[in-house]
């Protein structure tokens, strides 16, 4: 039982990542709204990043951030964040505001010309 | 303490994304994933990922709620109700994909273990010779302005490709 438990808490974050990426999957593929969809994509991609960015934790680790006790070689790795996946998020965060203002342009553009963001009543006016 | 906190943020989290998928009003969608930006930054602040929480706080939770609600105010605001199409297989499709990575998560590294792999290949070189290479005290600046500076430089051609997509999408303001 408290194996179970220790496994649980070991985890418990990854199962939670993959909770929100089928949120945001779910509202893509199954609501009609095209807002929506635009939603359920920022979702996704943030539980990605979610994702990337627990893999830089370390137990008992702090900020990336050093000294001058680093020139002396007094860094220990194990007790600093691995500062990776934060600078390969930190694009992904700006990919993901680029490819939001895209989308949004093109439901502007959508609706403009079929007056509705509903995925069947587009498809009827197509 | 953190763990703690760490588990409440993950449990709002999960509330708020519901809550912006389920919301037929789209400005009430909206601002509650604008709330889930919040959470998200201080979820990553939590995390040791500072540099990320502040990006996010700024971009995530006000930029794009911006974007949203300009893009609302020129078209609809509610959701007709309607039951999702093709709802059966949307749910397979989503519990399939779950299943399958929940079953991967068993060959993950447990949380938080320095020794993971991810933690053990590259970054240790980094953390110890970053400051003395680059001068910054902050190694994911050091990593971001220097040791990967063309990622850097070509997001900006990203950025303003998307840009151009906007304005060539939308427009010039006709006033």
């Amino acid at each position: 039982m408290t194996e179970l438990l220790a496994y649980a808490a070991a985890r418990y974050n990854y199962w939670v990542y993959i909770l929100l990426m089928l949120i945001g999957f779910y509202a893509m593929v199954a609501h009609g709204n095209l807002l929506k969809k635009v939603i359920g994509m920022n979702i996704f991609q943030t539980a990605i990043i979610l994702f990337f960015l627990s893999t830089s934790a370390k137990r008992g680790g702090t900020l990336p951030i050093v000294g001058p006790e680093a020139l002396a070689g007094g860094v220990a790795p194990a007790q600093l964040m691995n500062p990776l996946p934060h600078a390969l998020m930190l694009t992904a965060i700006v990919v993901m505001v680029a490819t939001l203002g895209v989308a949004l342009a093109v439901l502007v553009k959508i609706y403009r010309r079929y007056r509705s963001f509903e995925e069947d009543v587009i498809l009827d006016r197509l | 303490m953190s763990g703690l906190l760490n588990a409440l943020f993950l449990a709002l989290l999960v509330i708020l994304a519901v809550a912006a998928v389920r919301v037929r009003d789209l400005v009430g969608a909206v601002l509650a994933l604008s709330a889930y930006g919040l959470v998200l930054a201080l979820t990553w602040a939590g995390m040791g990922a500072v540099d990320v929480a502040f990006t996010e706080a700024v971009v995530g939770a006000g930029a794009s709620t911006v974007f949203f609600l300009a893009t609302l105010l020129r078209t609809v605001r509610t959701e007709q109700v309607r039951l999702p199409r093709a709802r059966a297989a949307s749910l397979a499709a989503v519990f399939l994909l779950g299943g399958l990575l929940f079953l991967a998560t068993h060959e993950f590294p447990s949380w938080g273990d320095p020794a993971s792999p991810p933690s053990v290949h590259v970054s240790p070189r980094y953390l110890r010779l970053g400051y003395a290479e680059t001068g910054a005290p902050n190694i994911v600046t050091a990593v971001l302005a220097d040791y990967r500076g063309y990622d850097t430089l070509v997001e900006t051609v990203v950025i303003f490709t998307a840009a151009l997509a906007c304005w060539v999408l939308l427009g010039r303001p006709k006033a």
